[in-house]
């Protein structure tokens, strides 16, 4: 099983009449478990590639298939059910619902799977334990620090059971400490649980702790070492 | 997603932002009980003049000189009483056939003074008008016959010269002559703004002498049943212009009357709930106008849903239901003020109110399709955001 196949993937954007070429054919295939840094200096196209691999763009041409899956085969709505179901996301600014407890956001994504409140509650508190959070459950984001909240936006991205979690640079707003508590949290998931992690960054010293980096720069893969 | 799920999160978003939603809301309440409160007082006005038109007797024909016309002043009156035993010939029934002589005079007993209307009648007021007596009795044929000074007084008259004595046996003057008072109403109440306690009821032979006139005003008729109304009327306008050739006499029914004053109040009531609609309407615009804000303001809340699984119409659904629950709950408020303030009015002022059920169903309706209506374009908006796109919008 493999949880991203891609090939020939491009992408390109049409602004004011000219035509910028994020993605000019990309060939990747990341495997069940592992654990991947995309890295690239900014404009190299690696969000895009993240965008495009999290299913919340679509490519302009190639193939990618998710958990074995063409993407290019599904509407909108069964889209959204991949994400819900195949992908957790954790983002650099957290994207925590403000004025919501720490356990109603990690909720969420079941909210969207149809999950009873009772099981979504119980899941919920789970997957905080599992971060590492179970005397938070009731705080709101704003009375938590930075790295407590990119820690509940990890429960969030675990708590349905995906097959990969996609990290759009989880440390960059975070310091050294807790950013390094977060990547030791990454890797322990992927060890334990064998959640494959993919992790967009620009710090070299972050993608240094995936098993395998992906260099990309203007809009190819440039190295892929493993 | 489920829909009780998406309720608990649309009141979620609306407690959260509560400032915003009450100020929201009050475009609908204020929209809501305007139309409620306004429709109460249309249909209180009508029932109030219906309730005195009936509440005149049943069934009763007035036969007036001239063509009925709400606009012109009254015809002068050419029918007499010899016109009057004629109609009671026509009628067949002498006993429902009264008649009056009007006019304004002034009223003593000792030093107290009222300004009354005296009406020169006959014995036949309580066949023809619900004019139940409180003490002592109607005017008789003989007091009609014999021309007798008697009277009998309507009860704001006699509270006011006689106070809480009972006036029947006792003396008053009318325009300097000396009457005896025979008995009292009960009150009755207004007619057309007719205060009917300021009457006091002479025989018409005697009020005739006492004004100077040979002419009568009016002739009442109370017809046997609703059926035959109509008929009875034209029967006595038809043998009054063959008594009197070139003539134009009215027969003037309570049908008519309700008829034309239901319509003109019924108009009323229906423009007074369309202004009401509009400010519902300018409501639920501020409602769209708020929504679309709210879609702009949580963007990246929207990308981040979808991110998470939301589907295009888990969005959608979600904020129409928010916009739906923001013109509903304003529009029950509202009803619940609209109510409150009709029976407030009806209690306080001497405006009568009265609550329609139609009304409330119909500012609740409205509400609801209001929400739904201009809901619509902010939700959809919010439904097809690009994922991508919100979750990059700072």
């Amino acid at each position: 099983m493999t949880a991203f196949e891609a090939a020939a993937l491009t992408r390109s954007y049409h602004l004011e009449g000219v035509t910028v070429d994020a993605l000019r054919g990309v060939d990747l295939t990341i495997g069940d478990g592992e654990f991947a840094a995309i890295i690239g200096p900014s404009g190299s196209g690696k969000s895009t590639l993240m965008h495009l691999l999290g299913c919340l763009d679509r490519p302009t041409s190639g193939v990618l298939k998710v958990g074995g899956v063409d993407v290019s085969t599904l509407d909108d709505t069964r889209l959204a059910e991949l994400r819900n179901r195949m992908i957790g996301f954790v983002f650099q600014s957290f994207h925590l619902l403000g004025r919501t407890s720490a356990l109603d956001n990690v909720a969420l994504p079941l909210v969207y799977r149809g999950v009873p409140r009772a099981e979504r509650r119980r899941r919920a508190r789970e997957a905080l334990e599992a971060v590492g959070l179970a005397h938070r459950l009731d705080h709101r984001p704003s009375q938590m620090s930075g790295g407590e909240q990119q820690r509940v936006a990890i429960a969030r991205a675990l708590v349905g059971d995906p097959q990969v979690v996609l990290a759009d640079e989880p440390t960059g707003n975070l310091d050294t400490r807790n950013g390094d508590e977060v990547m030791g949290l990454l890797e322990r998931l992927n060890a334990d649980q064998g959640v494959a992690i993919v992790l967009v960054t620009h710090e070299p010293e972050v993608a240094g702790r995936a098993r395998r980096q992906i260099h990309v720069r203007d809009g190819l893969i440039e190295r892929d070492v493993a | 997603m489920r829909t009780a799920e998406a309720f608990r999160m649309a009141l979620e978003a609306l407690r959260v932002n509560r400032l915003r939603s009450a100020l929201t809301m009050l475009g609908v309440i204020i929209g809501v009980s305007a139309v409620v409160i306004l429709v109460a007082i249309g249909t209180g006005a009508k029932d109030a003049i219906e309730d005195e038109i009936s509440g005149l007797g049943s069934n009763i024909i007035l036969v007036v000189p001239g063509q009925l016309n709400f606009q012109a002043a009254p015809t002068q009156s050419r029918l007499d009483l010899a016109d009057v035993a004629y109609v009671r010939r026509v009628v067949g029934d002498p006993s429902r056939v009264t008649v009056s002589v009007q006019s304004g005079e002034s009223m003593r007993v000792g030093r107290n003074e009222a300004f009354v209307t005296i009406v020169g009648t006959d014995e036949n007021i309580p066949n023809v008008f619900e004019r139940p007596l409180k003490r002592g009795r109607y005017l008789t044929e003989t007091d009609i016959d014999t021309r007798r000074r008697v009277a009998v007084l309507g009860s704001e008259v006699s509270g006011q010269l006689f106070g809480d004595l009972d006036p029947v046996g006792r003396q008053a003057t009318i325009a300097g002559v000396r009457f005896r008072v025979v008995g009292v109403y009960d009150k009755v109440g207004a007619t057309f703004g007719v205060a009917r306690d300021r009457e006091v009821h002479i025989p018409v032979t005697t009020a005739q002498r006492l004004l100077g006139v040979q002419r009568v005003n009016g002739i009442a008729i109370g017809a046997s049943g609703p059926d035959v109304i109509d008929s009875l009327g034209q029967k006595v306008v038809d043998a009054l212009v063959a008594r009197y050739p070139g003539e134009k006499f009215s027969a003037v029914t309570q049908t008519q009357l309700l008829g034309t004053i239901g319509t003109v109040l019924g108009m009323l009531t229906g423009v007074l709930a369309a202004i009401a609609g509009i400010s519902l309407l300018v409501g639920g615009v501020g409602v769209s106008n708020i929504m679309l804000v709210s879609v702009r303001e949580r963007t990246k809340e929207i990308g981040l849903r979808k991110a998470l699984g939301a589907r295009q119409r888990d969005v959608l659904g979600q904020f129409l239901i928010e916009a739906v629950l923001l013109t509903t709950i304003g529009g029950l408020i509202g009803i619940a003020l609209g109510v409150g303030g009709s029976l407030l009015i009806e209690a306080l002022s001497p405006v009568p109110a009265s609550i329609t059920l139609w009304s409330i169903l119909l500012a609740f309706g409205v509400s609801a399709v209001v929400g739904v209506f201009f809901g619509v374009a902010p939700a959809r908006r919010a439904g097809r955001l690009d994922p991508v796109v919100a979750l990059r919008s700072e």
